[in-house]
């Protein structure tokens, strides 16, 4: 047990100090880009785990609040003139409120209304985006977000320095959810998805809750939002595409949903991956559909999941193996 | 007192419990004797907060409670322990029971008091504190069920069918436990089908069938009357 622990804590750190050194190794300029933009899914990703993964309301307007976090940066810092880190502050605190207003309507359902309705906001989301030309750009996008603002010394030009930065944020964004999940917090969000009606007889008041989860999960698809439109400065109506959302699903469904681990892996495999099928183009679906239909029949909850049953199952064939052994011992005893 | 005047449940056009009046004092043991589809759980549930009755008051100390949300009415000390040991699967027996307790989570030293008196009254639930809840037995698992009903503190409890698919000396067991948790000063509205061991430590019963009340009365008359004798105890 504590040496599993261990072995854990080992590799994390073994990967912590990779990513960490990685871009003075490399001068790839091109996978430090996708490096980058893998850490932002990610953020996002983990929210989504949040609220579809540990409270089980799978929101399809994920995209939608990673678009209105780019968008509300976008607006603040250009049009509005705001300096970047309040702006900054002001977008994440903007998008949980709109996700706490979204999540007092889409909440009153449940199960495949629920998805259906988050659907419907995500479009339209997408909507808004697309026709409000004055304001967003329209289809032509929205040019010239600044990087993000200097804090003292340190400046965000380089695309190194912008690495560290969301990479500091990814590291955040998982050590605040590991925090969460193992709180009283957490439980109840796992108590919720396992059974509404057994958390209310217990006393947890689902209402408040789903909503605490449903912003919590805004609140992440924002900082994403935000971070990707500084690191790209121009974005476009198709971040809050349904497609968006689907990719987000994906990472989460084959590295595990309801799992710590979950994003971060399916994140980085899918980006891989796809990188190394590029040259298939559109065509990478016919491989990947039946990758994820596979592994949903045969790992629900995906390679996290999967690892983490393989683990439980050797542990408990162990034990019983010792047990087996000590009777064998015991009756040893008695015959000599 | 827990009182139900008058109270009537409808699922949809289906009128599942109709015109009934229950009354719990504190202190007792009143048992819901009923077979399977006569509406003690709808009874139950719209106690708890989780279905609205269509008609009718369901009185805690003079207020009507009708419309309160369930965390709500766990908080006012009306707890229930749903049927078929609904555990949380993926939790360990300790943090199941310490879900019990979510209603005093901002008091943590009455939260570890109410866990150890759980524990001297399951000792076995000690035993196997840290073993995920699905691996219990059937037994054990009605005890981590119960426990997790009593860290609420309840005033009063709700039991819906503790001994169903229990061995017969388990069965008694539990009863006994039952007893001694009502000796603790929680009042218990029980509901059960195996009429002789309910009815052997209840003050009062009430019979339903299909959603209304048949027979009621002290747990000796029950006991002795001819209809529940043939309908429940089989003799
Ligand atoms: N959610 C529901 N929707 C529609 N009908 C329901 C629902 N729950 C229960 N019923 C119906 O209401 C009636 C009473 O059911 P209830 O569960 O209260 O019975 P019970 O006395 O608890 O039975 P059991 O001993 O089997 O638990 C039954 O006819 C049942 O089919
Ligand atoms: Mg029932």
């Amino acid at each position: 047990m504590s040496r599993l622990l261990l072995n854990k804590r080992f590799a994390l750190s073994g990967l912590l100090l990779l990513v960490l050194v990685l871009p003075l190794i490399t001068s790839n300029a091109y996978m430090i880009r996708i490096l980058i933009l893998t850490f932002i899914w990610t953020i996002a990703v983990y929210g989504l785990n949040l609220l579809a993964g540990y409270t089980g309301y799978l929101s399809l307007a994920h995209a939608g609040f990673f678009a209105l976090g780019a968008y509300t940066l976008a607006i603040l810092t250009v049009t509005v003139g705001l300096s970047y880190w309040l702006a900054f502050i002001l977008t994440l605190v903007f998008t949980s409120i709109v996700g706490a207003l979204i999540g007092m309507i889409a909440l009153r359902t449940r199960e495949h209304f629920f998805a259906i309705y988050t659907l419907c906001v995500g479009y339209i989301i997408y909507l808004i985006i697309y026709n409000w030309e004055g304001m967003t750009g329209g289809v032509r996008g929205f040019i010239g977000i600044p990087s993000p603002g200097s804090i003292g010394p340190l400046e965000f030009n380089s695309q190194i320095s912008n690495y560290y930065l969301v990479l500091f944020f990814l590291v955040l964004t998982i050590v605040v959810i590991y925090r969460i999940v193992h709180s009283l917090q957490g439980r109840t969000f796992m108590a919720i998805r396992n059974s509404e009606d057994l958390a209310k007889t217990i006393g947890i008041s689902t209402t408040k809750n789903k909503l605490i989860a449903f912003i919590l999960s805004t609140f992440f698809a924002g900082l994403a939002g935000a971070l990707f439109a500084s690191f790209t400065r121009f974005i476009g109506p198709e971040i809050s595409n349904i497609t968006m959302t689907f990719d987000f699903l994906v990472y989460l469904l084959i590295g595990g949903i309801g799992t710590l681990s979950g994003p971060v892996i399916g994140t980085f495999i899918i980006v891989w991956i796809s990188q190394e099928l590029q040259f298939l183009q559109d065509y990478r679906m016919l491989v990947f559909g039946p990758i994820l239909v596979i592994l949903i029949i045969f790992a629900p909850r995906g390679i996290s999941g999967f690892i983490i049953d393989w683990n439980l199952k050797r542990k408990a064939k162990k034990q019983q193996i010792e047990s087996m052994k000590d009777m064998e011992n015991n009756q040893e005893v008695k015959e000599g | 007192m827990l009182k139900l005047n008058n109270v009537s449940v409808n699922y949809g056009a289906f009128t599942a419990v109709k015109n009934v009046d229950i009354e719990v004092h504190p202190g007792e043991i009143v048992v819901l004797l009923g077979s399977n589809g006569a509406g003690k759980s709808t009874t139950f549930n719209s106690i708890s907060g989780l279905n609205k009755p269509s008609s009718g008051e369901i009185l805690y100390d003079e207020q009507n409670i009708v419309g309160f949300p369930p965390d709500q009415i766990v908080n006012l000390g009306i707890i229930q322990c749903a049927e078929g040991r609904n555990l949380f699967p993926g939790m360990t027996v300790q943090e199941n029971l310490m879900m019990g307790g979510y209603v005093h989570r901002k008091n943590k030293i009455h939260v570890k008091e109410r866990l150890e008196e759980v524990y001297e009254m399951f000792p076995i639930l000690k035993e196997k504190h840290n073993e995920s809840a699905g691996s219990l037995s059937g037994g054990q698992q009605q005890m981590v069920a119960i426990g997790r009903a009593l860290m609420g503190d309840p005033q009063y409890m709700l039991l819906d069918e503790p001994s169903i698919g229990l061995a017969p000396l388990i069965v008694e067991q539990m009863f006994a436990k039952i007893k001694q948790i009502n000796d603790g000063g929680t009042s218990i509205l029980l509901a059960e089908q195996n009429a002789n061991a309910a009815l052997k430590i209840a003050d009062r019963g009430y019979v339903f069938e299909n959603g209304q009340i048949a027979v009621q009365g002290t747990a000796e008359e029950l006991l002795t009357n001819e209809e529940v004798r043939k309908a429940y105890i089989g003799a």
